[in-house]
């Protein structure tokens, strides 16, 4: 077994995701079952592979992403808040934050 | 009204006066009326902003202007890429309200090239399932093949142009979820390049790896709508500064002499039996053509769904961070902040969306990320490598689609892995970057749909669709 419950809570904690007993247990045993596939990568030695962190980077030039540094009129904020669940423009409110 | 099929047939007869762009469009949303709820293939229809575009190619017309290229074509765009002012839901309970306030450049470029937007496709929730089963609202009929699922997760895309609901439509893919709904669905579907087209305005899954591109009746469309997509984007700083091929000229250029490399890894065991016969029927019609077909290596593919799956969940963890109930999207009260972001992202999401997100913190978290994200950062790098030599040696690559035709709704969403295992063909070139195009390669039984996948080098498209198209035009889709 490569992961438990716990693991589950954990990650489900750090993701902020809230889930069921039944949940928490069909996640663990599929994913379990998912890892247990993924150690396969554990066959290649890649101790000298670069990782591959960006797709075309020969394509890619720092010069040619930047632009200059002006400010540009953006009036989104209405479009914006229009479809907020809660707003009090300019704001989204939210419940108080609370110290855990 | 029976011929308005194809971008040259709409926009022909549109610009002979034969009929009106705005008539074009009448008879499209009456043929949704009749269709759509028996595929479910439609979420949103936006009939004012497509009559709008109508009346404007109508103008056009009218004043005896040049018309561009998509003149008065009714197009589909898959929930993933935002419409502004138009519902875009990713087919997803916790964007069930959210209404964006700009336009995905793909869907801007498109109205500049004339196109008229019907509504937006249902997919697989956030872009993450093969079969249009995770959807919030409802999986989609494969119009190709009764009781079956048109693939995914951009199902509702690939039947929209199936069911001649649209001339064509933009789907998303990101391990397949382009090319695999077009090979079950029985129609020509495409992935350009990584940072062929722009990703500003697309939803995210997995950013080093999704891509937009179109479906449509034949591969010289799907040319002619990629072509209209296709191009830097300073708003998307991955996309390529590359020129865009006029990818129309080169179709119908002779494939004579063309070096098609044939991957021995993806023709072994654990293929459909039936598909086998139609692929390998394909690759004998390639040398029927002229091409010269030779075996290649990709010595790594049995690598590549292990490491897709630890990338492309991994970035998906971080890209759906952002759904937390205060911006955008419905909330569910907690009795804290964080109260609030766990309930209304437990409630909000499905499963298979849950599933990923726990997988890909899993593989990111203080203590694995070396052994999981790191490393698969690595083997991708091999499988590019693979490619890179294998491109050395042959102009493109031919492989089945899917190891498997399209199956029956509800026959495979208990097993997750057996799910991911048949994304074997065409995880490998989207971890690569690589283009990439399924066309219709004959029916089993003529009754189950098989496509056959081309490959090509980065930024070779436009051999990719000479080749497809030359494929199409001696039967490859009757085989």
């Amino acid at each position: 077994m490569k992961i438990s419950r716990e693991d589950v809570l954990r990650v489900a904690e750090l993701a902020y995701l809230e889930l069921s007993e039944a949940e928490l247990e069909t996640y663990r045993a599929q994913i379990d079952e998912i890892l247990e596939y993924i150690g396969k990568l554990n066959e290649l030695d890649t101790a000298n592979v670069e990782p591959m962190a960006q797709v075309l980077a020969s394509d890619q030039q720092a010069d040619a992403t930047l632009r200059e540094d002006l400010i540009v009129p953006c009036a989104v904020a209405e479009d914006v808040m229009q479809h907020a669940p809660d707003p009090e423009p300019p704001y989204f409110r939210v419940p108080k934050v609370i110290e855990r | 009204m029976t011929t308005m099929n194809t971008i040259g047939e709409v926009r022909g007869a549109i610009e002979a006066r034969r009929v009106s762009a705005r008539e074009v469009a009448a008879e499209y949303f009456k043929r949704i009326a009749a269709r759509n709820k028996a595929l479910n293939a439609y979420l949103t229809l936006c009939e004012e902003r497509a009559y709008r575009q109508a009346d404007r190619v109508d103008a056009l017309v009218a004043a005896g202007k040049a018309l561009p290229p998509l003149a008065g074509v009714p197009v589909a765009v898959k929930d993933v890429i935002s419409t502004r002012g138009v519902k875009t839901t990713c087919g997803s309970k916790i964007l069930s309200n959210y209404i964006p306030p700009y336009d995905a450049t793909a869907v801007n470029r498109l109205e500049s090239a004339g196109a008229v937007i019907l509504g937006k496709t249902n997919c697989d929730e956030f872009a993450m399932g093969s079969s249009n089963e995770n959807s919030a609202y409802g999986p989609v009929q494969n119009p190709a093949a009764p009781g079956c699922v048109p693939g995914g997760s951009s199902g509702g895309s690939a039947a929209v142009v199936a069911a001649k609901l649209a001339v064509a439509s933009l789907g998303t893919d990101t391990g397949g979820s382009i090319r695999q709904p077009g090979s079950f669905c029985g129609i020509p579907a495409m992935m350009g390049s990584y940072g062929r087209v722009s990703r500003y305005g697309l939803i995210a899954f997995a950013s080093s790896l999704d891509r937009i591109g179109p479906f449509a009746h034949t591969v010289g469309d799907v040319a002619t709508v990629l072509h209209a997509i296709a191009g830097r984007d300073p708003n998307d700083s991955t996309s390529t500064t590359a020129p865009v091929e006029d990818y129309r000229a080169s179709l119908g250029q002779p494939v004579k002499g063309m070096k098609v490399g044939v991957p021995k890894e993806y023709l072994g065991a654990g293929m459909d039996a039936g598909v086998r016969k139609k692929i390998d029927a394909g690759i004998e019609q390639f040398r029927k053509m002229g091409c010269d077909v030779r075996d290649i290596q990709l010595p790594h593919t049995d690598y590549a769904i292990a490491t897709y799956y630890i990338i492309a969940t991994a970035e998906a963890s971080s890209n759906l961070a952002r759904y937390d109930g205060v911006r955008f999207g419905p909330r569910v009260d907690g009795n804290s902040l964080i109260g609030m972001y766990r309930k209304t992202r437990g409630a909000g999401f499905g499963a298979e969306v849950k599933r990923r997100i726990v997988l890909g913190t899993y593989v990111l978290s203080a203590g694995y990320y070396d052994a999981y994200y790191l490393k698969g950062q690595k083997v991708r790098g091999l499988i590019a490598e693979d490619f890179r030599k294998a491109f050395a040696q042959v102009d493109v690559i031919v492989t089945p689609t899917s190891p498997v035709p399209p199956f029956k709704l509800g026959s495979r969403v208990n097993d997750p892995l057996q799910m991911y295992l048949a994304d074997i063909y065409t995880v490998t070139g989207s971890l690569a970057g690589l283009p990439g195009i399924s066309v219709p390669c004959g029916k089993i039984d003529g009754k189950l749909p098989v496509g056959l996948q081309i490959f090509g080098p980065a930024f070779g498209e436009t051999k990719v669709l000479q080749l497809a198209h030359a494929f199409e035009q001696v039967g490859g889709a009757t085989l």
